[in-house]
């Protein structure tokens, strides 16, 4: 076990700094000189040259690459280019926005997700049945901006039970800011249900088909002690899965969802640095949210393998 | 006691209202067990799980009583039933690796019945699965209750399975199918085991099985089911030695003997298959297959009735059904003499000391320092195929057998050693033989429905190599592929159906002549007709050797089942763990002096007569992985005439007895006889049949 979580550790720090020179690479090519923007188009070419050699754009890129990673792996991210102020701060504020906008999100759409999907499965066929799989597979191909859009038409300004802009004054404490979390939530939260509705209810479809299954209730034990002892341990085994690349989804929905709100998240903070071409904050965002996404996938694996018997002794 | 009373169940499906089991009565008395033998789709499982009521969504119980002591099971509620299921009522599955929940320690699994019906705690509860588990002759079972399913072997699992289905003494036993899923050792031991268990617990026990021999293992009295309804019940004994229906009889004959005759038989074959549901014949549901039929059978179904002592029939002519001994006689045929490697054939395929090793999966932690243990799954083996013969290649899953044939073919390239075809080496990988030499070796794989493809035509199957090998244009393919069709005896209809319009048995035929069509000298069969029903098998039998017979065409035909096996082979090579151990003419394989090994596969064969006598040796143990082949011999470790260190320390020596007839073991042949002598293996052969 400790050599499966190891290895997967290994791993996940390999797809990190793999991703992290894919950002380095990345963010280099960008069109645009950084000392163009910063000093302005009219700025003379000594003034450029110098600040370029003060910045440390002038070294090889391999060197750049190195103090960047090393920096960053040390917690010193620079400062942005836009703004002139620390990197550091300004990402963990708007990153624990996110958060909580995604804990939300999470905590709304895993034990609703799970529970629609073993509803569909337990009545399988039935109108019920029907209904939630029609339901979920219209909302994977429904993109975030469109879904949110709907929803505040029908609970900002149709019903207006909702406000549909989310910008949270600092200092507002989470209970009062709450109603205005909720339209994002379900926003970024959608795809991720829909998903694992699916995932749920096709995987407790076929575990219910198993010879266990039946051996279990030929044993004489009552439906519900089947469904929660024989049945769930099974068949959430791929819905961990999904929760976990969901993460991923929600990283992605976060930048528009935050946009389409004005919610001052890390998705948001991501698009404002690509649009000022804020090199060392496009590259400490995007970083930070492959770690983050790293992260979930090594714990959806070492979660996978408690579970799971027949991972975890091979 | 369970008594079934004019049982009827309908499956409702998209088709139509299928009547799966139609006016069937059983009785089942304590400490006895009633066998329900019958082929796929004869109803034998939705039954016994329509008895007690556990049935698919779509399936219903239409008519008729089911009585357990006495209570009405038809009319019990939902959680009166869920009372009865697991404590009054035990089921025993036919795999055991599916029939327990994969992520649940099995102590927790078994534990569970007890808790439920027993009303113990969880400590309670523990011991008492610890007893079971020692009751089933479990070793260690402390150990195997802290063990998660798929670290079993089959065999030990459903020891396990049994052991729970026991936990409560039930008064009804289902157990179905319960060893078709194990090797035949591990079957031999399972069927002790519950031959002993029935003594001592109290249970009327339920048997279902497609297998003639197991049955005579285990019951006390058979019904044979066909189409949903029962042919004839009769006392085990009875059944085998006077049948008084005319399926019970074909069944019977369609089971090759044990015989030590000089020539190959032909077996019974029963023309047709079984009707479907939605269109049973008005009269006797045989009645389109049955070779004594007359026009009174077709006009009125005839009932189960009494023709003797405990025995009934359903049919009408029961008074002229022959003897097994004269059905024999009168629908076989004798069809070539047994010949030998030795005296009347040229080698015509020499497989010399091949290995086939495997890359093991790793150990250590650091990728460079990883070392990768071998998987020697043919660790040395020769032999040798003549032509126009048959060689039949036998051993439990796990002993190389298909690893030798892919390594023929070429599909699995052997790493050492050299096979010769005509005298010529061989490139060991198939992609590197030339095409004529492709040609010449062809194989039929055990699952048709895998190794035909689901998108093309039974013809385009056959015409493909007829092209590719045989160099023939698209036309002349096509006639040479009708003819093909008309000598695996299908209709030339066939040539435009798609493999899923075909049943398991004409898919296997399909497969036959698509080997054919490139005329080969040799023919690779690797579990052939496992899969099949035992009158398909029959007949499928009856057409490798006729078309052998007809093309001069030399089989390698590979089975662990030794009774299909002597059936066809004119020599026969018992292979173990990667390894030959016993090799020569078919006669001299099946006769004292034995490989130790020979000598507990006969002893565990299911023969289908209850009055072969079988010495009772049974092997210890799993077969042990190809990656830990034990030292010495590697038999030592199960074998139950070891020596010593000896055989611990020493390979053994080819000891050569009769003819090209040689046994790898420490023990010298004539000491061999000797003890066998003692023991003979088939106490009464059926010569006389």
């Amino acid at each position: 076990m400790l050599r499966f979580a190891t290895r997967r550790l290994g791993f996940v720090v390999l797809t990190i700094v793999l991703s992290s020179m894919i950002i380095f690479a990345a963010t280099q090519i960008l069109p645009g000189d950084v000392a163009t923007m910063v000093l302005g188009r009219f700025a003379s070419e000594e003034a450029k040259t110098n600040l370029r050699h003060e910045l440390g754009l002038d070294r090889p890129l391999v060197v750049q690459y190195g103090s960047w990673l090393g920096n960053f792996v040390q917690g010193d991210w620079g400062d942005s280019i836009s703004t002139r102020t620390e990197i550091r701060p300004l990402v963990f504020e708007r990153l624990k926005n996110s958060a909580v906008l995604a804990a939300v999100a999470f905590l709304f759409y895993v034990p609703v997700g799970i529970v629609l999907g073993l509803i569909a499965a337990l009545r399988r066929n039935s109108w019920i049945d029907q209904t939630i799989s029609v339901g979920s597979l219209a909302f994977i191909g429904l993109p975030e901006f469109v879904s949110a859009v709907i929803l505040i038409t029908i609970f900002s300004i149709e019903l207006g039970w909702l406000p549909s802009q989310s910008a949270i004054d600092p200092g507002t404490s989470w209970v009062t800011a709450f109603p205005k979390l909720i339209l994002p939530a379900i926003t970024v939260a959608l795809t991720s249900l829909a998903y694992i509705v699916r995932m749920t209810r096709s995987s407790t479809v076929d575990v219910l088909q198993t010879d266990y299954v039946r051996t279990a209730t030929l044993k004489g034990l009552p439906p519900y002690r089947v469904l929660f002892t024989h049945v769930l341990r099974n068949s959430l085994l791929p819905t961990i899965t999904v929760v976990a690349i969901g993460v991923g989804w929600l990283m992605g929905g976060l930048i528009i969802t935050e946009s389409v709100f004005n919610y001052s998240g890390i998705g948001r903070l991501l698009l404002f640095a690509v649009q000022r071409r804020d090199v060392p904050l496009i590259q400490a965002t995007a970083l930070l949210i492959v770690l983050i996404y790293g992260v979930s996938n090594l714990i959806a694996d070492v979660l996978y393998a408690v579970l799971n018997p027949r991972i975890r002794y091979n | 006691m369970l008594e079934v009373e004019g049982l009827s169940i309908e499956y409702e499906t998209e088709t139509g209202i299928l009547p799966a089991v139609r006016n069937v009565s059983l009785e089942v008395r304590e400490h006895e067990s009633f066998g329900i033998v019958g082929e796929s789709g004869s109803g034998k499982s939705t039954l016994a799980m329509g008895a007690i009521r556990y049935l698919a969504s779509n399936g219903r119980v239409t008519g008729g009583s089911v009585r357990l002591n006495g209570v009405e099971l038809l009319d019990l509620s939902r959680k009166e039933l869920r009372a009865l299921w697991g404590s009054r009522i035990g089921v025993v599955y036919q795999s055991p690796l599916t029939a327990l929940n994969p992520s649940i320690l099995i102590g927790k699994q078994l534990a569970e019945v007890a808790r439920l019906h027993l009303g113990m705690d969880r400590g309670a509860a523990m011991t008492r699965v610890t007893e079971m588990l020692a009751k089933v002759a479990m070793p260690d079972p402390e150990a195997v209750m802290r063990r998660y399913p798929h670290q079993l072997s089959g065999g030990m699992l459903q020891r396990c399975v049994i052991a729970m289905a026991l936990m409560t003494n039930p008064a009804l036993l289902i157990m179905d199918e319960p060893t078709t899923a194990l090797d035949v050792t591990t079957q031999a031991v399972v069927l002790d085991l519950v031959a002993e268990l029935k003594r001592e617990f109290d249970s009327a026990i339920v048997y279902i099985t497609h297998d003639l021999g197991v049955v005579t293992k285990i019951c006390d009295r058979v019904g044979v089911m066909y189409a949903g309804e029962f042919m004839e019940q009769a006392s085990l004994r009875e059944l085998f030695q006077r049948p008084l229906h005319p399926y019970t009889l074909d069944l019977l004959g369609c089971v090759p003997h044990f015989d030590r005759s000089p020539e190959k038989r032909s077996l019974v074959t029963i023309p047709g298959s079984i009707p479907h549901l939605d269109e049973l014949p008005p009269g006797c549901i045989f009645a389109p297959r049955c070779s004594f039929v007359r026009d009174a059978c077709r006009a009125a179904r005839p009932p189960l009735d009494p023709v003797g002592e405990g025995h009934s029939s359903a049919c009408i002519r029961w008074r002229i059904v022959p003897t097994p001994a004269e059905r024999l006689g009168a629908a076989t045929e004798a069809l070539t003499e047994l010949r030998s490697c030795s005296g009347d054939g040229a080698p015509l395929v020499e497989v010399d000391d091949v290995k086939t090793y495997f890359k093991g999966p790793g150990e250590g932690f650091l990728p460079g320092r990883r070392r990768h243990r071998a998987i020697r799954a043919v660790d040395g083996v020769s032999l040798t195929v003549c032509e126009g013969q048959t060689l039949g290649v036998v051993g439990e899953s796990g002993s190389g057998k298909t690893t030798v044939a892919r390594a023929i073919v070429g599909l699995t390239p052997a790493t050492e050693g050299e096979i010769r075809l005509h005298g010529r080496k061989l490139e060991p990988a198939a992609e590197s033989r030339k095409r004529g030499v492709l040609k010449e070796i062809q194989m039929v794989f055990q699952n048709p429905d895998a190794s035909l493809n689901p998108t093309r035509t039974v013809g385009d199957a056959i015409s493909r190599p007829l092209v590719l090998l045989g160099g023939m244009g698209r036309t002349e393919a096509a006639t040479r592929a009708r003819e093909l069709l008309e000598a695996v005896s299908l209709p030339a209809g066939y040539y435009d159906r798609l493999p899923n319009e075909l049943s398991g048995g004409e898919k296997q035929r399909v497969a036959i002549a698509r080997a054919f069509a490139a005329e080969p000298d040799l023919i690779l069969c690797d579990e052939p007709i496992s899969s099949l029903d035992v009158s398909v098998q029959g007949s499928l039998m009856n057409l490798l050797m006729k078309l052998q017979v007809e093309q001069r065409t030399s089989y390698v035909f590979i089975s662990h089942d030794l009774s299909a096996v002597q059936h066809l082979s004119d020599t026969i090579a018992v292979v173990y763990v990667g390894r030959v151990m016993e090799l020569g003419d078919a006669v001299t394989v099946l006769t004292p002096p034995f490989h130790p090994y020979t000598e507990a596969l006969l002893s565990a064969v299911p023969v289908a007569d209850p009055d072969v006598k079988q010495t009772p040796i049974r092997l210890r143990g799993n077969v042990p992985s190809a990656m830990d082949i034990p030292s010495g011999c590697r038999f030592h470790t199960r074998c139950p005439r070891f020596l010593g260190d000896i055989c611990r320390e020493h390979e053994p020596p080819w000891r050569h007895g009769e003819g090209s007839h040689r046994i790898y073991c420490h023990i010298p042949l004539d000491e061999l006889v000797q003890l066998q002598a003692e023991t003979l293996v088939l106490a009464s052969t059926t010569e006389d049949a």
